[in-house]
């Protein structure tokens, strides 16, 4: 029995080794994509976009919002929720661009996918927090961690919380909530 | 020996140079204003505007430069919806500051539009030029 589990343990250590030898460069290329598109949204840095954009606040990864929603609030700059953030048009042509051709409908990655679910453009919201995704993932939390917790105040502020949403990672294990601590499911 | 005065001259012409750069765009934005048909600046206009208080729609109904900007423009200020923080507008303690003319036009329009409801006029722009530049 037990020359039988060696053996077994043997080939198993053999296998993972020779992997990486056996596979070829596609897959080994498919399996790193893999391993990215699991961890939710797209990495994207694009200068103007971080200079225009992130000077007054995070610079969400486009794939966070569909096509519509971004040329909707792309569209709509002299009122910016409130705030004036007019672009010269060449500029605003630019981000636009960006954030069109990266938007969740154009992505793989697994939250894009469930951010780009929205079918009826017409009621999409321009705000992140009010997709049925984003609802749907933070519905449990109570209120009194965000918009009554002094250093979160908004659900706008990813980055409160969410201590690597400027790398595009939303995992559990990087959440941390000012004044309460980890965030467990 | 002959290296190292070489590198003083190096870094004073470098030196000398980013001064001359952000004077250069002030001088700019200023003949632009002025040909715009701005009266002589004032920094103590400019400074009066900067904490004059405007009225605005709900949430933010008293607005001012200082809304985000802070009352002290040699720290850092913060974002009065957002939180971000916001780079001190002193060239002094922050030299990047006045030293892109484009980028002092559109947070001139931007910020204008929101704090007063309109766009600055050219007199306006050029008061607070001339106050921000000797903070």
């Amino acid at each position: 029995m037990r020359s039988i589990l060696i053996v077994i343990g043997t080939l198993l250590v053999l296998a993972a080794v020779a992997m990486p030898l056996v596979w070829s460069d596609e897959d080994r290329e498919a399996w790193l994509e893999y391993g990215r598109v699991s961890t939710g949204v797209a990495l994207l840095s694009s200068p103007v976009y971080k200079e225009e954009c992130g000077s007054c606040h995070m610079a969400y990864p486009p794939g966070l919002l569909p096509t519509a929603t971004w040329q909707k609030i792309m569209s709509g700059l002299e009122n910016h929720f409130g705030d004036n953030a007019e672009l010269d048009n060449e500029t605003q042509t630019k981000i636009t661009e960006f954030l069109v051709s990266n938007s969740a409908n154009q992505s793989n990655y697994r939250r894009s996918r469930r951010f780009a679910a929205v079918d009826d453009k017409s009621e999409a919201s321009m705000r992140i927090s009010e997709t049925p995704y984003f609802i749907h993932e933070h519905d449990e939390i109570p209120s009194r961690l965000v918009t009554g917790n002094r250093e979160v105040t908004s659900f706008s502020n990813c980055n409160a919380c969410h201590r690597k949403a400027e790398q595009a990672s939303f995992r559990e294990r990087d959440i941390l909530i000012p004044g309460h601590g980890k965030w467990d499911d | 020996m002959k290296t190292t005065y070489l590198f003083i001259l190096l870094f004073t012409g470098l030196a000398t140079g980013n001064v001359a750069a952000e004077t250069s765009t002030i001088n700019e934005l200023l003949n632009l204003y002025k040909q715009q048909g701005a009266a002589t600046p004032n920094a103590q206009a400019g400074q009066r505007l900067w904490h004059k208080t405007f009225t605005g729609t709900v949430p933010f109904t008293e607005r001012s430069c200082t809304s985000c900007h802070g009352d002290d423009l040699k720290r850092v200020g913060k974002h009065v919806k957002t939180n971000k923080i916001i780079k001190p507008m002193a060239p002094s303690v922050n030299p990047g500051r006045l030293s892109k003319t484009s980028k002092v036009e559109k947070w001139f329009k931007r910020n204008c539009k929101w704090t007063l409801d309109r766009e600055c006029t050219a007199t306006e722009k050029a008061n607070i030029l001339v106050y921000l530049k000797q903070l």
